[in-house]
């Protein structure tokens, strides 16, 4: 038995004895202090194998005993809080992970609220405002790694980084605000920081160290969710540290380095985050990505494809961190490769959100920025094709955003990958996402960049106030000399001329039929383009004469072709159009609907029946047409433009009717009735709806609705669900919907989800215009199979909108059902 | 020519406008209503007791006399059997009034003293719708310019006894057209009265009557002239065609014709045109409907009036200022702009 340790544990014993059971204020007070002696705090020091032997075995013995002796009666022993200052001294200066351990022990075991709980809390606030979690780390650090220190290890690790909710469970609403996440995390920081300064030192010292237990809580501090509060600590402070100071950078890499495999992720992700640019990121991991499996995974694959939540400017550091080292660019090429095969892929295309579509795109764009020509050049062809096939499948989708995607990568990336070639230029509208896109596609300055830019730019903004003045100066000077030189004493000031403009009209048709002839016939542009301004106005005016007609002029404009440039000749075509299908509602619309799967039709002209039969349907629908339609009708072609007067002394007469007459019913003077009428649309839905339905499933040569052309399909089935719409209180509503219902269930797995909008639509139509009782009666079958059809697209598509549909059907069926129940129960 | 955009108030009374927005177009004054047919001529004048007048000639060949305070018809006159009434002047003599019909007659009506009887009529020899011109030589002799019988002469006439003073015919070989406007001045320095022809080809013509041979002649247009307008005091004159461009040009010394400057407008074709009596203001009727003002000194445009809704036929000032624009749609609107001060 060596002879200290035995001198040691005696008077530990002696000591544990005296606490146990001593009421004795002073004595009490004498053994702690001697106790103190083997900390090495006081004036009369224990010899250090002494010292040595009580922190290693018998520290915490004498901690769990100052606990258990905790309580208010043994603290009054001694006045002025005496006894407590000695009792948090041994806490507070002792071996820091002994002392942490017994207290997160004692405060796990204390009854729930207690006296002893609200002491140890408070005692581990003081334990960790004084810095000594820096310690508790500090002290795994220096260690070789053996089983049982292993064990201590992961007891602390679990200890340190769950603190809040340990702390949190115990004290429920007590806790105190040192344990909040927010605050203990930022705490933990700068403890790390600290230690990390501490190990440098020591490395600098000669001495090895090891930062595996400092990775390990990063780690499992960002698994657990903390990575802004701890990171936002550590990275701004290492990226200055590390700036231009290799063992920083050393130390910092192995830091991530030894990270655990499963923390990778949350730890890589909070860095790319937190760091301000790929310069910072580079810095902080070094080359992690080529020593790494992991990180590399995380990088090169699972933050590009299988995510999509990073913002922007994280991607763009992920990204400029792969290319800022000779070792990592051949991962960007291999990610760009990866990018493009699934940008281009024609099922990611249809199965993945477009969302996520667009994250891929702009990495794409990102990673074509940072990639030069020789690199691009050596897999051109590659690269190439995969983009060519992307395009193609892209531009064939229904969905705009996913075409203006193809169109935007397109242009850009052609002209990187052959800068040689003509530009590919696409026809899109600008919004917020193209210009963000197009922003990203800008190549990062090369380094000397900013600086070379920077001087021209200053003068220019220092010079152009002098140029403004000399250029508001100068043609005021040129005004008045001429002024002067023309005697300018009556100088007459001109009225307003933006009125004035180019002359049309001249030579408008006045009748329908003059109309015709100048739209077949004539080789006179300025006629043609007037009789095509004028025909929708002459058709509401004169229906009597367009019935006779009604039918050709149909087919004329149907098949009208801009031969001049006229400013919204679409729009003119489609109202005239309209105004003669809603004249003569029966045989137009007939007429349309079936030359809509006649042969020789383009794409453009059959979405156009569509169009016009919706349109013709919404107007004939409306409520109160015909007096208005009626109003219009009445003043003759030579009477004065009087539009404004008549309304005028109608409100004079208006008015005093009103003050003439004394009405008793207060409610009917108020409110005017909207005026009512018959549903116009009532009679020729059918001719509007039918037709449409009757030879979807049978291809033509030039026209196959459940091939290639799904775009017109979708549109025909969002057209089907429109009529059905507004066929609200009709009769014909119930074999309407009987056959749409019909319709959707035929394409309900249709893979395209403009079509499937437009299914989910209709069926919303359906519940929106059969009357409850006949959709139960006639339609409950096909109803039951629809509600099932609803609940897994809207739980399982993966187009949004579609989600967003099946919802709603969903609701309009749920509402049935309430309205139904109350008439059914009694 | 000047076109201003922006203009810079002056210390006209006129100024209703702040610097930067101009004002809108004011409406006409007043409308006359009830020509029953197309308005082709247009003139002003003195009635009996100095009331002032307005008469339009129509196509269906009536010409109205409006009073231009009640703003009614004071009567119809019937003498030209229906035919167009292309040209109204009245002579400074007694009421007197001169009208030039498609029918071939040049009649000469006496209106005094609530009168409206013919009591003399000119034969014309040609039918086309060049307008006619006259020139108080002294008092109660006339001197009247029409197109001649050939189609390129113009016949100068004495009036009232009706004798020919001289019959104008270009050189042969000269090619100029039929004469489509005829303005007929003597200069006050000269004896020798002048006569200003536009012709088919869209040149202007600068003839002596009596001495029957063209001092000048200049290409101005390449449409024929459809209207001339003379500022005798500045010895300039604007002229308008088919097309779409006002020529200004200046008699040298009063001899020689020199184009000065051409003005474009947004449409095609004037009807006619007139200066003010005090020579500030242009106005021109349009095929397109619109009556445009401009500044006559600078050619600036001051203001479109677009309220006619058929072709503008004629237009004509009265001393007092005021503006009549007669048109294809029946209507004569009367406005007031920037009033002679």
């Amino acid at each position: 038995m060596d002879p200290v340790a035995s001198a040691v544990r005696l008077a530990v014993q002696e000591a544990v004895h005296i606490l146990s059971s001593s009421e004795d204020g002073g004595h009490i007070i004498s053994t702690l202090q001697s106790l103190r002696r083997y900390l090495g705090e006081t004036e009369t020091q224990a010899p250090p194998e002494e010292q040595e032997e009580f922190s290693r075995t018998h520290f915490s013995t004498i901690l769990r005993c100052l606990v258990g002796k905790l309580s208010p009666d043994w603290l009054d022993l001694l006045p002025d809080g005496q006894l407590e200052e000695l009792w948090a001294s041994f806490f507070l200066e002792g071996p820091a992970d002994q002392a942490f351990l017994v207290l997160m022990e004692s405060i796990e075991g204390a009854a729930s609220p207690s006296f002893r709980l609200m002491k140890m809390a408070r005692l581990l606030a003081r334990f960790l405002s004084a810095g000594r979690m820096a310690a508790v780390m500090e002290g795994q650090c220096g260690q070789q790694a053996g089983p049982a220190s292993r064990l201590l290890q992961e007891t602390l690790l679990t200890r340190v980084v769950g603190l809040p909710d340990h702390l949190g469970n115990r004290l429920q609403r007590e806790t105190l605000a040192a344990f909040f996440p927010q605050n203990y995390f930022p705490l933990l920081g700068e403890e790390v920081l600290r230690v990390l300064q501490a190990v440098v030192d020591s490395l600098r010292g000669g001495l090895d160290c090891s930062v595996s237990f400092l990775s390990q809580v990063l780690g499992k501090a960002c698994v657990h969710g903390r990575q802004k509060e701890i990171l936002g600590v550590l990275v701004p402070r290492l990226t200055v540290l590390t700036q231009g100071n290799c063992l920083w950078q050393r130390v910092c890499w192995r830091l991530v380095e030894c990270v655990p495999d499963r923390a990778m992720e949350a730890v890589l992700k909070g860095l790319v985050e937190a760091a301000p640019g790929p310069e910072v990121l580079s810095r902080l991991l070094g080359n992690l990505v080529t020593k790494s499996k992991k990180a590399q995974f995380v990088m090169t694959q699972k933050l590009l494809f299988l995510q999509y939540s990073c913002s922007m400017p994280m991607l763009q550091s992920l990204l400029g961190y792969l290319a800022m080292d000779s070792q990592r660019r051949p991962l960007l090429v291999q990610a760009l490769k990866e990018l493009l095969e699934t940008w281009g892929s024609s099922s990611a295309i249809r199965h993945t959100p477009l969302e996520q579509q667009r994250y891929v795109s702009k990495a794409l764009l990102i990673c074509l920025t940072h990639l030069g020509e020789a690199e691009l050049r050596a897999s051109r062809d590659e690269l190439l094709a995969s983009l060519m096939e992307g395009v193609k499948s892209r531009l064939d989708s229904s969905l705009p955003p996913v075409r203006r995607l193809g169109m935007i990568v397109a242009e850009v990336a052609s002209a990187r990958l052959h800068p040689e070639g003509p530009p590919l230029k696409f026809q899109y509208e600008e919004d917020e996402l193209t210009r963000e896109m197009l922003a990203l596609a800008v190549p990062w300055p090369a380094a000397d960049g900013p600086s070379e830019a920077g001087p021209p730019v200053a003068p220019v903004s220092g010079e152009s106030p002098d140029q403004e003045t000399v250029d508001s100066g100068g043609p005021q000077a040129g005004w008045e000399g001429s002024d002067s030189e023309l005697d300018s004493d009556d100088e007459l000031v001109p009225y307003d001329m933006s009125g004035d403009g180019e002359q049309r009209g001249s030579k408008t048709p006045a009748y329908v039929r003059d109309c015709l002839e100048a739209l077949t016939a004539s080789e006179d542009w300025e006629r043609w383009e007037a009789a095509l301004r004028a025909l929708e106005g002459l058709v509401l005016k004169s229906p009597a004469a367009t019935r006779e007609v009604s039918l050709e002029l149909a087919k004329v404009l149907l098949h009208l072709e801009e031969k001049t440039a006229v400013a919204g000749f679409e729009r003119l075509r489609q109202r005239a159009l309209v105004a003669v299908t809603v004249t003569d509602p029966a045989r137009v619309a007939e007429y349309l609907a079936v030359q809509f799967y006649a042969l020789n039709y383009s794409l453009r002209q059959r979405m156009d029946i569509l169009d016009v039969l919706a349109l013709a349907a919404q107007e004939l629908s409306r409520p109160g047409r015909l007096g208005r339609a009626a109003q219009r009708g009445s003043p003759g072609p030579g009477s004065q433009p009087s539009g404004a007067a008549v309304p005028a002394w109608k409100a004079v007469v208006e008015e005093r009717v009103r003050c003439k007459t004394r009405r008793f019913c207060k409610q009917g003077s108020t409110g005017r009735a909207a005026a009512a009428g018959p549903n116009e649309f009532n009679a020729v839905a059918g001719y509007f709806f039918f037709p449409l339905l009757q030879r979807f499933d049978r291809p033509v040569v030039t026209f196959d609705l459940l091939g290639d052309d799904q775009l017109v399909l979708g549109r025909l089935a969002h057209t089907l669900g429109a009529l059905m719409y507004l066929a609200v209180n009709t009769a014909v509503a119930v074999p309407m919907g009987k056959a749409l219902l019909e319709f959707v269930w035929a394409l309900r797995f249709h893979g395209d989800a403009y079509v499937r909008r437009g299914l989910l639509s209709a069926v919303s139509s359906v519940l929106l215009s059969v009357p409850a009782e006949w959709l139960l009666a006639d339609l409950l079958d096909e109803l039951l199979e629809a509600r099932s059809w609803l609940a897994d697209v809207a739980e399982q598509d993966a187009d949004e909108d579609c989600r967003l549909l099946a919802v709603k059907a969903l609701l309009l069926l749920e509402k049935l059902r309430d309205r139904l129940l109350p008439l059914s129960s009694p | 020519m000047a076109q201003a955009g922006t203009t810079h108030p002056g210390p006209c009374q006129m100024m209703r406008t702040c610097e930067h927005m101009a004002a809108p177009v004011p409406n006409p004054q007043f409308v006359l209503r009830g020509a029953r047919s197309a308005v082709h001529a247009l003139h002003f004048c003195h009635g009996a007791q100095g009331h002032p007048l307005l008469l339009s000639g129509s196509l269906r060949g009536l010409v109205h006399v409006w009073s231009l305070q009640t703003r009614r018809p004071l009567a119809a006159l019937d003498g030209h059997g229906g035919q167009c009434v292309t040209w109204l002047h009245t002579l400074p003599q007694g009421p007197q009034l001169l009208s030039q019909g498609r029918d071939l007659q040049l009649c000469v009506w006496d209106l005094a003293e609530g009168r409206n009887a013919v009591v003399d009529a000119v034969h014309l020899e040609s039918v086309g719708f060049c307008r006619a011109s006259v020139l108080a030589e002294g008092p109660q002799r006339w001197m009247l310019a029409v197109p001649g019988r050939g189609s390129d002469e113009v016949q100068v006439l004495e009036l009232p006894s009706k004798t020919s003073v001289s019959c104008l015919k270009p050189e042969a070989g000269a090619r100029l057209g039929m004469p489509m406007c005829l303005q007929l001045w003597q200069a006050e320095s000269s004896p020798r009265p002048l006569l200003l022809a536009g012709y088919e080809d869209g040149s202007l013509a600068l003839w002596d009557v009596s001495a029957r041979k063209v001092c000048s002649r200049v290409a101005c247009h390449s449409e024929p002239v459809m209207a001339l307008a003379l500022d005798p005091r500045r010895a300039r004159g604007v002229s308008g065609s088919a097309e779409k461009v006002l020529a200004v040009w200046s008699l040298e010394g009063q001899q020689a014709l020199q184009v000065r400057g051409t003005h474009e407008l947004i449409n095609p074709g004037i009807a006619d045109l007139k200066i003010r009596p005090d020579s500030k203001i242009l106005a021109t009727a349009g095929w397109d409907h619109r009556v445009r003002v401009f500044q006559w000194r600078t050619m600036k445009p001051l203001a479109m009036l677009a309220f006619h809704s058929a072709t503008v036929h004629c237009v004509a000032f009265n001393t007092t200022g005021l503006l009549a624009a007669g048109s294809g749609d029946q209507r004569i609107s009367v406005w007031s702009l920037y009033p002679p001060t």
